[in-house]
């Protein structure tokens, strides 16, 4: 028995907008797997939802005329994970959100639940990143996209205007193209967990394999929001690839990342943890594009 | 006789509960019942200044609020899930009230509103003021014993709940033979909990001048007792009902939330009141099993054979005393016993600190002292360069060893045949060898711990089970007893005996799930993994009495004396050539309907246990450990028992696989913790609190080797709570084995792994 003041249910991406337009206090709810669980927990008791969770124009993953990826909000982990067209351009993000939860909540959550809630623990949210993706929001003043990083405005906490909903996210095709990522999750159990710390590592390399062409990283956990570890791309980018620029590359992430001391994991943990990552990512991420190390 | 036991039948409760038709308490409550939620506190130690009810009373829905101040403080009840002792000395210790106004725990019970409904309850509860006045909090058990420190409770100096001593020999006169090797060790193990799939409820009614409680308990005639104790009633005028129980480890072997809800129905009027707990205050405010802290010292020849041994153990208590000193009193117990050493020195201390209580869990100690005492076993081991199996071979408890207090024996050479057996099974040898000397980031062991376990209480409380049997017109018959089903199976094991011992087949045998104090013959419920083989003598003496009456009216019916008479598989058969004579049904039928001599065929007796029976084995762990990630990877887990004749052999696989899982749980990924500011518990819910699932664990293998127990009736003892008693110290051992490395406390998380890693120079950082 949830302390629920109403419930609105949006039949379409318009509906919902005029709904948010009309009861601005209202939270959004998709797949409920966050807010059913706050709102149990008294933190949003009493409050009225939106409910988006019907709006099947929001499901799916397609590529769009510029062969950008196109994620809607709405689709399931599960879908995401099975989606011919994840497997092919990015199968990281869906072997990453296979790692959410367990099989209900991946058949329950969505992707558009899993960033619009702002934290840095989202299993979806460093692979993101670490691909540059665009979030496409709908609003009373029509569509605007947005690059994640700035989505992202402080922990629990993303730029979702007044009237607006998430209604996609796009990875530009420049993004994935010829590019192969890993994704570590750091759990204290191997399943049913949140992230201790998430590395989601990706790199293009040269023609010939030999060089690292471009590489990206991003972490959940490892500051209040996901973050790039920029100095760490950098070592790594125009480089041989060897097992010590796997190492110098491990090791210059702690020049980015600004884990905090709390009861579920030390800040000397969490940076120990992220160096090892970045590692292994690294390393398998350019096996999977075709590397030797 | 045996047709049945011995088989493994399917479960009798297997498609009400697959189907979704068993009702448990939360099922079986009207839709009118009033809702009752607890304001707990919010300081871990202090005293309940006011409670301030305006803002709840206006919340709509909300019809009474009774706080620590309508509460009776000087008529302190006791909890713990024991048979009620008729000498005071040995009674519970009585220190809980419905409500407290002195609070000593963060989570410890102020107030409760009563409300239409949950939401109104629970805005009920969140719309209170509670002011207290704060005092100092000590939670950990050597600071509790402090000078200096908090008292949580009157009487008890330093917080001492209890301190019990073991003297054997000469300790101090022993260690000074010289050559003797030395070896130290702290063990520490954590707080945990149940986590049992039906979090704790029950609801209460008046009816007809008494009270009524429905409770998702296992000791339904002993929470009969304490909610009468603790309501100062006579304790006629309460009755308890247990329906289905979705699981209980201990949590519901204690009177929880029964006196609370009876106390609010009672102000209510007598209108039905239910009180279900969520899942954080199960974490928090039921009861959690003891974190002990061991200290053990041994005094080793060269030769690989103990001089003497010190053990000390401080158990941690917690805010009120539940089960109290038993737990840390049976794990020292086990000490002198499991490995004999002449010259030996226990103390074991139970204190309280402002923990959430601990009570009874699964194990009652065991898995505490045999962390401590299987560490430091293979320590021992590593100190004087011997090999773990045959230093365990060497010392463990010989056959024929017999313990002077509880008379019991060890008659088969158990713990050799479940070594043997569980090494061929791990293919340890090969395995041991080949991990020995390893390098590299990713290492392999395997270890092994034995333990110790006895079956049901006696000598130290009284045994006694109560049976029922009361046949049917077609020679179909039902049977209860007052031992509780609560997931692990006894309802079908008992079946399996009724019938063989009856003389009947098994599906015509029908089991009265429920206990109702009202209707259902004694019987102290489901602990100390009692119930097979406390439950055996009381079935197998009402068969004999019911069985008894069959053939005294089969004589009357067939005119064949008693002597050439027998009840085989549901038909009455002359000995002499084997015929069968008439059904059992034709016979009940004729019985019953007799315009001469109408019986009906009905049995009951009660058999007081004056046995008690070890049930030992042990348990292996293959790992992988990824050190740079400071990670454990369970790859095997093998728990080898003997339990004596094994009932249902699939029901006790089963029940090892569910111990296994909560060993692996204690030894790598469960605690709760505690926020050193507050005292609060900070993961009091299953995501932070890290209990094992599916996907870490390897293959459980469930081994057996069945020396039949002599006492028994059946042949059979404990195997409820001794798979869970092993585990942790072979996963910890087979840690030390791969990395050298050892952890001397549970559970080995990443975090516990990374400081002891760092510590000893295998990763950087």
């Amino acid at each position: 028995m949830y302390d629920m003041k109403a419930l609105y249910e949006a039949a379409s991406v318009a509906d919902a907008v005029a709904l948010r337009t009309a009861h601005p206090e209202a939270q959004i709810i998709a797949g409920g797997s966050d807010v059913l669980v706050q709102m149990r927990a008294g933190k949003r008791a009493g409050k009225e939802l939106i409910s988006i969770y019907g709006i099947d124009a929001l499901r799916g993953v397609s590529l769009d005329g510029e062969e950008n990826l196109r994620i809607g909000s709405l689709t399931s982990f599960s879908h995401i994970t099975r989606d011919p067209l994840i497997q092919k351009y990015l199968n990281v993000l869906g072997e990453a959100v296979d790692q959410v939860g367990g099989p209900q909540i991946r058949n329950i959550g969505t992707i558009g639940g899993n960033t619009c809630n702002g934290v840095t623990s989202a299993d979806s949210a460093s692979t993101l990143h670490a691909y540059e993706a665009v979030i496409e929001l709908t609003g009373p003043d029509g569509v605007r996209r947005e690059p994640i990083r700035d989505f992202y405005i402080k922990a629990g906490q993303v730029d979702l205007r007044p009237g607006e909903i998430q209604t996609a996210i796009l990875i530009p095709k420049a993004s994935y193209e010829n590019t192969f990522g890993h994704y570590i999750k750091y759990a204290m159990r191997s399943a049913m967990d949140i992230a201790t710390l998430g590395t989601s590592v990706n790199v293009r390399l040269t023609a010939d394999k030999k060089r690292i062409d471009r590489c990206r990283i991003a972490f959940g956990v490892a500051g209040p929001v996901p973050l790039r570890a920029e100095h760490a791309e950098a070592a790594a980018n125009g480089k041989e690839i060897s097992a010590a620029l796997a190492d110098t590359f491990a090791k210059t992430v702690l020049e980015d990342i600004n884990p905090r001391d709390s009861w579920r994991a030390s800040r000397a943990f969490r940076q120990h943890i992220a160096v090892e990552s970045a590692r292994r990512a690294f390393v398998e991420s350019v096996r999977l594009a075709g590397g030797e190390l | 006789m045996s047709k049945s036991v011995g088989k493994s039948e399917i479960r009798v409760d297997a498609y009400e509960k697959a189907a979704g038709r068993a009702k448990y308490v939360e099922d079986l409550c009207g839709r009118n019942t009033l809702v009752a939620r607890i304001l707990h506190s919010t300081v871990a130690h202090g005293i309940v200044k006011s409670v301030d009810t305006s803002e709840a009373e206006k919340v709509p829905g909300v019809l009474k609020i009774l706080t620590c101040f309508d509460a009776p403080q000087d008529r302190p009840f006791p909890t713990a899930g024991h048979p009620w002792s008729t000498d005071p000395k040995h009674q519970d210790v009585a220190d809980r009230c419905l409500l407290n106004r002195h609070v000593r725990y963060y989570g410890d019970d102020v107030a409760v509103v009563i409300a239409e409904d949950e939401v109104a309850a629970a805005q009920g509860v969140r719309a209170l003021r509670a002011e207290y006045e704060a005092l100092p909090f000590v939670l950990d058990v050597q600071e509790a014993m402090a000078d200096g420190a908090p008292q949580l409770h009157q009487g008890y100096d330093h917080n001492i709940l209890a301190h019990t001593s073991i003297r054997n020999g000469d300790y101090q006169k022993a260690i000074a033979e010289p050559g003797l090797i030395r070896v130290e060790g702290w063990y520490d193990t954590p707080t945990v909990q149940h986590c049992h799939i039906e979090n704790f409820g029950c609801y209460a009614y008046e009816e007809a001048g008494r009270v009524v409680v429905v409770s998702s308990t296992q000791i339904p005639h002993i929470t009969k007792r304490v909610v009468a104790q603790a309501l100062g009633l006579p304790w006629g005028k309460v009755r308890v009902v247990k329906p289905y129980v979705g699981g209980g480890f201990g949590n519901k072997q204690d009177a929880l939330y029964e006196p609370l809800c009876a106390w609010c129905s009672v102000e209510m009027g007598g209108r039905p009141v239910k009180l279900i707990c969520s899942r954080e205050e199960t974490f928090v405010s039921n009861r959690v099993r003891h974190a002990i802290r061991s200290h053990i010292v041994s005094w080793v020849r060269p030769d690989g054979t103990y001089a003497a041994r010190k053990l000390e153990c401080f158990s941690n208590q917690g805010g009120y005393a539940s089960h109290g000193h038993g737990i840390c009193a049976k794990g020292m117990g086990a000490f002198p016993q499991l490995y004999p050493c002449p010259n030996v020195e226990c103390d074991a201390y139970t204190v309280y600190t402002n923990r959430p209580v601990a009570g009874a869990m699964r194990g009652y100690g065991i898995p505490q002292a045999m962390f401590a005492v299987e560490c430091h076993t293979d320590d021992v081991c590593r100190a004087i360069g011997a090999d773990p199996v045959e230093f365990r071979r060497k010392n463990l408890m010989p056959v024929g060893f017999v313990d002077g207090f509880s008379k019991n024996e060890l008659y088969a050479d158990t713990f050799n045949q479940c070594m043997d057996k569980g090494m061929a099974a791990m293919d340890y040898v090969r395995k041991y060898k080949a991990y020995q000397h390893q390098t590299g980031d990713v290492r392999r062991g395997v270890g092994l711990a034995v333990f110790w376990y006895n079956t049901a209480v006696w000598p130290i409380s009284m045994e006694s089970s109560s049976c029922r049997m009361v046949l049917n017109q077609d020679g179909s018959l039902q049977f209860q007893t007052g031992e509780t089903e609560i997931g692990q199976g006894c309802d079908t094991a008992y079946s399996q005996m009724v019938a063989d011992a009856v003389g009947v087949p098994f599906a015509d045998v029908h089991v009265i799930t429920r206990q109702d104090t009202d209707i259902t013959p004694y019987g102290t419920g489901a602990y100390a993994s009692r119930q097979t083989y406390i439950g055996g003598f009381s079935i197998m003496q009402t068969a004999q009495a019911l069985r008894e009456r069959i053939l005294n009216i089969a004589h009357e019916q067939t005119r064949m004396p008693v002597s050439n008479l027998d009840l085989q598989d549901g038909q009455i058969v002359r000995k002499t050539d084997g015929r069968v004579l008439k059904s059992l049904g034709e016979l009940a039928t004729e019985s019953l309907y007799s315009m001469e001599h109408s019986q009906h065929i009905t049995a009951e007796t009660t058999a007081q246990i004056k046995s008690n029976a070890y049930s030992f084995g042990c348990s292996f762990a293959e790992v992988e450990v990824d050190i740079p990630m400071c990670k454990v990877k369970l790859l095997n887990m093998v728990n080898v028992h003997d339990c004596g004749r094994l009932i249902n052999p699939a029901l006790a696989e089963a029940q090892v696989h569910g111990g296994m899982s909560m060993a692996i749980g204690y030894g790598l990924s469960e605690e709760e913790k505690f926020d050193p500011k507050t005292g609060r518990v900070l993961n009091d819910n299953l995501l932070d609190y890290k209990l094992s699932t599916m996907m870490d664990h390897p293959r459980l293998d469930a081994e057996f080797v069945e020396n039949y127990e002599p006492t028994n009736p059946f042949g059979t003892k404990s195997l409820g709570e001794p798979p869970t008693c092993s585990g942790a110290p072979a996963i910890r051992n087979a840690i030390f084995q791969a990395t050298g490395v050892a952890v001397d406390r549970c559970p080995a998380t990443p975090h516990v792994l990374f400081e002891a890693f760092r510590e000893a120079g295998l990763i950087q950082g």
